[in-house]
């Protein structure tokens, strides 16, 4: 077996007394396309903080590519080609869709302690993030601040900005949470044809999508890990059943 | 690739953009003849404490409105230019090439320093902080027996350009601070326009955002506060020069105040704001305190007025975007 792009070993973390990730242990496949399902409060977006950077975990590492990235800062992971998205939308609302995109791509090429050339006429970064929005078919909201984009755009821009940090492993937090029917078929589109160029971690609650497009789902409850298989398996998982499908199978 | 589309140019970047600033240092340029209609030497004087006043803030505004870091002890950087005037010059040392050296040396040390634990911190932390940095130093200048302590110091003269007294007509300090605050505008401009001056607006926007692509945000805000400090020390530099006085009240805290209240009152985040900030405070104080003993009384209401309807500023009204 290959060597996992991800490995989590006994992540921890808690919020005074309570214990919101528990000793979570996770291997993610080069390619493959990981999901995270569980109910409310079972720590998934705790989790994705903690593989991120944007949480301290109180225990166990996480490695990437081999590398034990625990120590490191959410900014140096993304360098290292570790980017996530959030669940509650966040881009620069003053900023042009282009100019989120763009900004992105800046980040990854070249030093940005440069002062002088003025930035927004870079067609070096200008063209990259033209083309992502392209692929998101928001080509022609490029010039319109990020705040006057509709939610699903907001949504749809946010991804390009992930993609545009050329991440090898990408975690994407909740993606459709909030998405109209339609955007949600796009963005599962989308997921769908970046599947096995990158690997991904999806955190998300429609398990249309979810059995849609994972490989592999793991059941996170109360923290712990409860399951992990191919998306047959864990639908027919009764401990999962009970845990967490059985509040829709009802 | 078409990278050159319509959708891309941003709304901002129009012709207006040059036009205020334009006529603004057109009419600054116009200053030392109109001085000739009246009290000369007055107007001249004054007018050069609007330029360097104008460029302190302008470099405020780099902090503030481009970088979201609301700092409250600026005038230490002013007060570490003008110190490095009275104490070099009253060593002898009365060129201004080392003076200027010193006092933009001696702000980025103290920016760097300061910076440093300050941008560990956020919001009302750092503008504590950074007040705390100010008053420090002010305390420090207040000790400083040597050089004239609470009292200050009187400069000997202006400082030495090649070891001629180039800076001594009140004309000849007027252009040079005019060309410093040019020179900082344009190069400002340029900063705030450039790749670093990006991170710092997506910073302000969104510090997460900006962190979860690949952006310490540390690094760009300490690189930032280091800059404002330098151009902030130049105005130190020239206001000791103006004054021919140098004491621990330039860098009181009621002047970071004063700065912080020029930047949002010429307009936030757009350089030449600082100048018409500056402009309209100076000399609205100059015009009050004439004409009325207890002008602080009329003063106060006027600019708490301006803040509420000139949302934006007074580049905000220019835009035709006031209230």
């Amino acid at each position: 077996m290959t060597e996992p792009l991800l490995r989590l070993e006994g992540l921890s973390k808690s919020y005074g007394a309570l214990r919101v990730t528990d000793d979570v242990s996770l291997d993610l496949r080069p390619g493959e396309l990981h999901a995270v399902i569980g109910p409310n409060g079972a720590g998934k977006t705790t989790l994705v903080h903690q593989i991120s950077g944007l949480a301290r975990s109180d225990r166990g590492r996480v490695l990437f590519a081999g590398r034990d990235v625990t120590r490191l800062s959410m900014a140096e992971r993304v360098r290292l080609g570790l980017a996530r998205s959030f669940q509650i939308i966040s881009v620069l609302p003053a900023f042009t869709a282009l100019e989120n995109v763009a900004v992105a791509v800046q980040a990854r090429s070249g030093s940005s302690f440069r002062f002088l050339r003025p930035a927004r006429r870079d067609d070096a970064l200008n063209a990259p993030a033209l083309a992502l929005l392209e692929r998101f078919g928001l080509a022609h909201r490029a010039g319109v601040p990020a705040a006057l984009l509709s939610y699903g755009e907001k949504r749809q821009l946010e991804l390009a900005v992930a993609l545009a940090t050329a991440p090898s492993l990408l975690i994407l937090d909740e993606p459709l949470a909030g998405t109209s029917h339609d955007e949600s078929r796009g963005v599962v589109e989308i997921l769908r044809a970046l599947k096995g160029e990158i690997t991904i971690l999806l955190i998300e609650h429609d398990m249309e999508a979810v059995f849609a497009l994972a490989d592999r789902v793991s059941v996170l409850v109360y923290g712990k890990v409860v399951a992990t298989g191919d998306p047959a398996t864990i639908r027919a998982d009764p401990q999962v059943r009970a845990a967490y499908l059985g509040e829709e199978a009802a | 690739m078409a990278a050159a589309t319509p959708a891309i140019r941003s709304p901002t970047a129009s012709p207006r953009d040059w036009l205020v600033p334009l006529v603004l240092f057109a009419l600054l340029a116009a200053v030392p003849l109109l001085a000739k209609l009246g009290p000369e030497g007055f107007i001249l004087s004054l007018m050069t404490r609007v330029v360097v006043v104008a460029l302190a803030a302008m470099s405020l505004d780099l902090l503030i409105g481009y970088g979201g870091l609301v700092s409250f002890g600026h005038a230490a950087f002013l007060g570490i230019g003008a110190y490095a005037v009275g104490i070099l010059s009253s060593h002898g040392i009365e060129e201004a090439g080392p003076q200027l050296a010193a006092a933009i040396g001696g702000s980025v040390l103290f920016a760097l320093a300061s910076g440093v634990i300050a941008l560990r911190t956020q919001g009302v932390y750092f503008i504590m902080i950074t007040l705390a940095f100010g008053q420090m130093l002010f305390f420090l200048a207040t000790a400083l027996s040597g050089y004239g302590g609470d009292d200050g110091m009187t400069l000997p003269g202006r400082s030495l350009l090649f070891d001629r007294p180039w800076l001594k007509g009140d004309a000849a300090l007027y252009w040079v601070s005019l060309a410093v605050l040019g020179a900082a505008y344009l190069g400002l401009r340029r900063v705030t326009a450039s790749r670093f001056g990006r991170v710092l607006r997506g910073l302000k926007e969104n510090e997460i955002r900006m962190e979860a692509v690949g952006f310490e945000a540390f690094r760009y805000r300490l690189v930032a506060y280091a800059l404002a400090g330098a151009v902030a020390g130049v105005a130190g530099f020239l206001l000791a020069n103006l004054s021919g006085f140098v004491s621990p009240a330039v860098m009181s805290w009621q002047r970071s105040g004063d700065l912080i209240f020029v930047v949002v009152l010429g307009g936030l985040g757009s350089l030449h704001g600082a100048i018409l900030g500056a402009a309209a405070f100076l000399l609205a104080e100059e015009v009050l305190s004439h004409y009325l003993e207890h002008w602080r009384l009329v003063f106060g209401p006027l600019l708490v007025l301006a803040v509420l309807f000139a949302r934006g500023g007074l580049v905000g009204i220019g835009r035709g975007r006031g209230a």
